[in-house]
């Protein structure tokens, strides 16, 4: 698993040209864009089931545990709103459940960073667990209707199972086009 | 920018959850207080995406179309055999519907029956699943100069798949019919009973309020043209008995895999709040 903090490390510096800033920035926004990227793609109609909240989930939690720098609170915010608007959401909805996960994720990435993919995959079960949960609670109390709780342990379901296979993804770009050390 | 001290600097990144956490109890309050706010972004939001959805499109049916080879490779005789089977049944079928046709415009031409017009309809590409989790919907690219607009009819090669809900300038929602908000007038063939189907964001929306006698496993189920919202005997699907005895209906049209709807203009009584029927040539 990627070592966090790996962009505060001393020692002698490249000049910064303008090519070199312009890769930075690049590495720097990689987690945002490829979040938006990923949550676009899963809106698309692959004839699969609805993955949009699943990839959002997974991608905030994943870059919030290890580069919370690069995965700011108002990027997070930004991200629920599009969740919102992509998913037919009420308003609101996402942004709380996001800023939530990105909360709990940064609180406890000291001693989560650190673990194994076993227990993170535990942990993030959990989160999925309770994200969905959230999802549903608060579209029911705002549509003020009880809504069917199937889809929302099926979206708790997939957003768990995807993990895996999301998190080899996402730590190889973290290693490669995400480090900005590389740049 | 302004030059902070570390110290303040630091409050500040403390406090910027809290205040987004604030922020998005605004968004909410705003979402209940302005519906319209929000259906405008997302129908903006759907404008601008629609047309880089239209462009995935063709690679993700080429990947889709790949996978379907693949698969079809396997079990490709048994696959064969079946549809032999099917065909002979078809065939047979087809018999019976040409003489049913014949003898229907002879009775019709005895019985001077005015016919319905054809509709006049446009075809539009299924680009995004935009219903979410709680809701069932898909949002369609259309050309910039379209004439749909919202309350019309929105079907598959086999059946209702829902009505125009929003119209932006390069895309329209459709809400599935198989949407918890959805609730369309229908008469079962076999008795002619009416019945209201209620989508339940399920794959089988319900029958409720049926007249007469309960519904018939099997039966098929067509629109009613009752209300006038809807033109009458499109076909909707097949009555189902769910495991604890709900009549559900099987939908005809293949709602988890859209691409293609056609929108028809029934030119029905209901006229759009939004006002005035655009020019819609039939042909």
């Amino acid at each position: 698993m990627p070592a966090p903090d790996a962009d505060r490390s001393p020692g002698i510096r490249p000049r910064p040209t303008l090519r070199r800033q312009l890769d930075a920035a690049a590495r720097q926004s990689f987690p945002i864009g490829s979040t938006v990227a990923l949550m676009l793609l899963g809106n698309a109609p692959l004839g699969g089931p609805a993955l949009l909240p699943a990839v959002t989930i997974t991608s905030v939690f994943f870059w919030s545990l290890y580069r919370p720098g690069a995965m700011p609170p108002p990027a997070v915010f930004l991200l629920g709103l599009l969740l919102d608007l992509l998913g037919w959401l009420p308003m609101g909805d996402g942004i709380v459940v996001l800023l939530l996960v990105h909360g709990f994720c940064v609180r406890w990435r000291r001693s989560l960073a650190r673990q194994g993919f076993l227990i993170v995959w535990l942990v993030f079960v959990g989160f999925a667990v309770v994200a969905a949960a959230l999802i549903w609670a608060i579209a029911a109390l705002l549509l003020f209707r009880l809504l069917p709780i199937g889809p929302a342990m099926f979206q708790a379901m997939l957003t768990a199972a995807l993990y895996p296979a999301f998190a080899i993804l996402l730590t190889a770009a973290y290693r490669t086009v995400a480090d900005p050390e590389r740049a | 920018m302004i030059r902070l001290s570390v110290p303040a600097r630091q409050a500040l990144a403390k406090l910027t959850l809290p205040l987004l956490f604030v922020a998005s109890f605004g968004v909410i309050l705003l979402g209940k207080v302005d519906t319209m706010v929000a259906d405008r972004a997302r129908i903006s939001l759907g404008d601008t995406l629609a047309p880089i959805y239209a462009a995935l499109a063709m690679p993700i049916e080429q990947g889709r179309w790949a996978v379907v080879q693949f698969t079809d490779f396997w079990g490709s005789s048994a696959e064969n055999a079946r549809l032999r089977a099917e065909n002979d049944a078809l065939r047979r079928w087809q018999t019976v519907a040409l003489a049913l046709d014949a003898e229907n415009q002879r009775l019709k031409a005895e019985l001077h029956w005015v016919p319905t017009a054809a509709p006049a309809y446009v075809t539009a590409r299924v680009v995004a699943d935009d219903g979410g989790v709680y809701a069932k919907a898909v949002l369609l690219s259309v050309g910039p100069n379209h004439f749909i607009h919202k309350g019309q009819i929105a079907l598959d090669e086999r059946g209702l798949v829902g009505r125009v809900t929003d119209v932006g300038a390069r895309s329209a929602r459709v809400l599935l019919i198989t949407d918890l908000n959805s609730r369309i007038p229908v008469v079962l063939e076999g008795s002619r009973a009416r019945a209201i189907m209620v989508g339940t964001n399920g794959p089988r929306p319900r029958l409720i309020y049926w007249s007469d006698a309960a519904p018939k496993e099997g039966d098929r189920v067509v629109t009613s043209g009752e209300a006038n919202a809807l033109p009458p005997d499109l076909p909707v699907g097949v009555v189902h008995y769910s495991a604890d005895h709900v009549p559900e209906v099987v939908p005809a049209a293949l709602l988890h895999q859209l691409e293609v709807v056609r929108i028809f203009e029934y030119g029905l009584g209901i006229v759009p709040p939004d006002g005035g029927r655009p020019p819609f040539h039939s042909g």
